[in-house]
């Protein structure tokens, strides 16, 4: 904007010259440099490691699941019980590390921790996030969760569903202490992460960075992070006190013992409702980048997609008795409940429409990261709405515990908060590694995904509307059918999913080298090199207008876009 | 916003303790302090499950506060209150000698911040064993059997002008078997089952009465006698448990960050040796001070809602 400030940004620019450019890969090399690396670049890559192989382990259980499920009756699970076990123990097994391995461990630090360290400090201007130390403290922590979990699993699992409702949780379920632990301490790891994102974001941007220049995606980062610091003390200190029924019987969440069962849903929710904005308020900041980007045009509204998010987060804290309508919660504060969680769909509405608005007379190119887009807008508008049957009193009394949830659920969080990741995984993957995937198997992947998906849940919703309950074992005949598409649908997106493994990792050895900005974008971290360097910024950055693509330009020649202020 | 505004002299002589991407030690300052703020808003909504609870069950159930805080000592909760309170002016004036460099006054604060910590824990030690003695703890552990057998020992060899009382209490033990239950609570069935010394759960409303009565006359002539400390048998609420698991689990939790407040202090005073505490950084001794007094403001909501009331 300013003609001395764009001399500045000209020499963030130059590092493409020497022959092996000095990168954040290649800066330093052996083990320790990446196992005690204050870098936040590679603490995001081993992030997205982590949560990556989580998410396969997961996903490994999911198809377990939906296996067992393809025919009423014992179909695999029985071939996995120990002799001191029934099937029906094995599968409720499943169910629940499935859940809990892809809440706690894939899709909260997916986005956040994994992408966010990332992009988010190099997005600002900044050349670390504010504290690099307790953001590799973050990481181990996360580590250690994981390894807690990995641990239920040698030991014959847990079961009890990722919820960990009491009595039940409290009383005969297995493994249930080593889980919940691993989960507390992921939720240090989450309250570090977004510890440190506010801290950074307050005081790390540079001179010339206002709020109201942020691109979105740190909007959504910020409120993402303001619920990690504010929800997860609340998970926390209830896992601490479930423990504690457990062991000691103290009598706070277990009738058998003098305590109240409700009681606990209160205490859960209150964490894992605004936990569901942690894990969809990043995404939607990443598809504001994609639909912005691949569409190169201005967001349409960006202030009302900024103070959206900053809604969401608000009005996430205030809904969480949305779930206890059919637990004995008083009508009036059902009806409260109730309202509350409308107004929720307000900001996401906004947000719907202003992505539409912004691809709207934009030039569209159906770039794979844009796929990912427009399949979360799709996606996310039948999983808000369908929200909204379960947020309406007299419906949730026949919805409650049936698929109907879950495939509503799976919508927002795998069709929504999976899909923007793997969006953002797309969009920035040659910023990271510095090489280009496979742009025809990534479309193929991505087709079998996004109609697996759809193929996979929408019939969830045909039978949660029958009266299909939830985590059930064996069903009645006249569901077979819908189980049987539904278990077709996830094999094609595990299809899907094992092709993307491929081409991300044959990208690595063999892909085509990514020029500084492969998509013509214009926030900071496209004016660094692929991969960026060691401390992303020579000096410190000019900050323009991020979403001004009206000097960026196509150069065949690189096979990237170049900056007209500086060829 | 106004953090930017030493950018300009970021580039010469950096400050040993100022890390590389940080402009200037004031913003590195300040973001630490902001961090600080963040971690104490987290620890105040750990605490808030435990204070929620708290409000809940005092709610549900209130004779089971009425009741059992008289099993605790408010001398010496008052005690460890004054203790804390001190600690935070000690604290507060280690910080102000970390800003004007003056270390000899830094480590005696600290030091002095240091014992008070180890007083409060002294204390508590004192106040737990006492517990462990008569058996009041949390949920499956609580136990009566002590209390019923001092019951009896005072009856038989404590001086006269107990003894109608005694008398009364245990009568009164008794005849709970066949009076009716007050309808506050459901009897618990499989709670008194895991406490096989416990008196029958249902209570007469007269029972409720003398037990009020009892307490607070244990309480006055606490000093001479053995039973100090003890609870009357009669007048129990069937799911006392739940009192000492609440007071155990918030005063257990608020002594756990009592010990890592004093392990942070160790450290200041171990690492102020060297003289690197001064007017341009005291940044861990700032938010070392925050985090104690967080702990101390903490204690002075606990003090009076589980001994006072
Ligand atoms: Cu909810």
């Amino acid at each position: 904007m300013n003609p001395p400030e764009t001399a500045a940004a000209t020499s963030t620019q130059v590092a493409e010259a020497p022959a092996v450019p000095n990168h954040y890969l290649n800066h330093s090399k052996g083990f320790l440099s990446w196992a005690l690396t204050l870098d936040h670049k590679r603490i995001g890559l081993m992030y997205l490691v982590g949560v990556l192989g989580c998410f396969a382990l997961g996903g490994i259980f999911a198809l377990l699941v939906r296996t067992e499920l393809w025919a009423p009756g014992d179909t695999i699970a029985g071939m996995f019980a120990s002799p001191g076990s029934s099937p029906q123990e094995v599968y409720n097994m499943w169910f629940t590390v499935h859940g809990a391995v892809m809440v706690f461990l894939v899709i909260i630090p997916g986005v956040p921790a994994a992408l966010g360290n990332f992009v988010l400090p190099i997005m600002l201007g900044a050349k670390d996030v504010a504290f690099p130390r307790l953001n590799l403290g973050s990481f181990y922590l996360w580590v250690i969760g994981a390894l807690f979990f990995v641990y239920t699993l040698f030991n014959g699992g847990v079961d009890g569903g990722w919820t960990f409702y009491t009595p039940y949780s409290a009383s005969q379920a297995t493994n249930v202490i080593p889980a919940l632990l691993g989960v507390f301490i992921l939720g240090f790891s989450s309250i570090f992460t977004g510890m440190n994102f506010v801290v950074t974001i307050h005081k790390l941007r540079p001179p010339g960075m206002t709020w109201f220049r942020m691109p979105l995606f740190l909007w959504g980062s910020y409120a993402t992070a303001l619920i990690q610091v504010l929800a997860t003390p609340v998970l926390g200190i209830t896992l601490l006190l479930l423990i504690m029924e457990k062991t000691l019987h103290v009598g706070i969440f277990s009738p058998e013992y003098g305590g109240d069962p409700v009681l606990y849903q209160h205490f859960f929710w209150f964490y894992s409702h605004p936990a569901v904005y942690i894990m969809i308020l990043p995404a939607m900041g990443i598809v504001s980048e994609l639909i912005s980007v691949h569409s190169h045009k201005r967001p349409f509204g960006y202030q009302f997609i900024a103070y959206s998010s900053i809604a969401i987060a608000v009005f996430g804290f205030l809904v969480w008795g949305h779930h206890m309508f059919t637990s004995t919660q008083s009508p009036a504060m059902n009806a409260i409940f109730s309202a509350i969680t409308f107004s929720v769909s307000i900001p996401s509405a906004i947000k719907v429409f202003n992505w539409l608005a912004t691809m709207w007379g934009g030039s569209i190119r159906l770039t794979v990261p844009m796929l990912y887009g427009l399949a979360f807008i799709f996606l996310f508008s039948i999983g808000g709405l369908t929200g909204l049957y379960l947020g309406t009193l007299s419906t949730d009394i026949h919805f409650h515990d049936t698929y109907f949830v879950v495939a509503h659920f799976h919508y927002v969080m795998m069709g929504s908060a999976l899909i923007g990741m793997f969006g953002g995984v797309h969009h920035w993957w040659p910023k990271m590694v510095g090489r280009h995937y496979n742009g025809t198997l990534a479309r193929i992947s991505w087709a079998l995904i996004f109609v697996g998906f759809n193929v996979t849940f929408f019939t969830q919703f045909l039978l949660g509307s029958q009266g299909m309950p939830r985590r059930y074992y064996d069903y009645l005949p006249r569901y077979e059918i819908y189980h049987k598409i539904s278990t077709v649908g996830s094999y094609m997106m595990a299809a899907g999913f094992l092709i993307m493994a491929f081409y991300l990792l044959q990208s690595i050895f063999g892909g085509r080298k990514s020029p500084a900005n492969p998509w013509g974008a214009n926030t900071l971290e496209w004016h660094c090199t692929s991969p960026p360097p060691h401390d992303n910024f020579a000096t410190a950055p000019a900050i323009e207008d991020c979403y001004d693509y009206s000097g960026i330009d196509y150069d065949a020649k690189i096979g990237g876009y170049t900056s007209r202020a500086n060829p | 916003m106004s953090e930017h505004e030493s950018h300009g002299d970021g580039h010469h002589a950096h400050h040993p303790h100022q890390a590389h991407h940080w402009d200037s030690m004031r913003q590195q300052f300040e973001a630490g302090k902001l961090g600080m703020w963040l971690f104490l808003a987290t620890e105040v909504l750990l605490f808030g499950g435990l204070f929620c609870a708290y409000f809940i069950y005092r709610a549900n159930y209130p004779e089971l506060y009425e009741y059992g805080h008289h099993a605790l000592d408010k001398v010496w909760g008052a005690i460890n209150t004054v203790v804390l309170l001190v600690s935070s002016l000690t604290m507060a004036l280690a910080v102000r000698a970390s800003q004007v460099g003056n270390r000899k006054q830094l480590q005696a604060m600290l030091a002095i911040t240091f014992l008070c910590g180890c007083g409060f824990m002294g204390i508590k030690a004192v106040e737990y064993k006492a517990k462990i003695d008569h058996g009041y703890l949390p949920g499956k552990l609580f136990n009566y059997a002590k209390t019923i057998e001092h019951e009896h020992e005072g009856h038989a060899h404590d001086g006269d002008h107990h003894d109608d009382h005694h008398g009364d209490g245990v009568a009164h033990a008794e005849g709970v078997f066949g009076a009716p239950a007050v309808s506050v609570v459901a009897p618990l069935e499989q709670t008194a089952q895991a406490q096989p010394a416990a008196p029958p759960s249902g209570l007469s409303a007269s029972a409720s009465r003398v037990a009020g009565d009892h307490a607070e006359h244990g309480h006055e002539d606490g000093d001479h006698g053995g039973h100090d400390g003890y609870l009357p048998v009669d007048g129990r609420p069937p799911n006392i448990h739940i009192f000492f698991s609440i007071y155990f689990m918030m005063t257990g939790l608020h002594g756990i960050h009592v010990l890592i407040g004093m392990a942070v202090i160790a450290w200041l005073l171990v690492v102020c040796r060297d003289g690197r505490f001064g007017p341009s950084y005291f940044t861990p001794v700032e938010i070392g001070g925050l985090y104690w007094h967080l702990v101390d403001l903490i204690w002075i909501f606990l003090f009076p809602l589980l001994y006072l009331i």
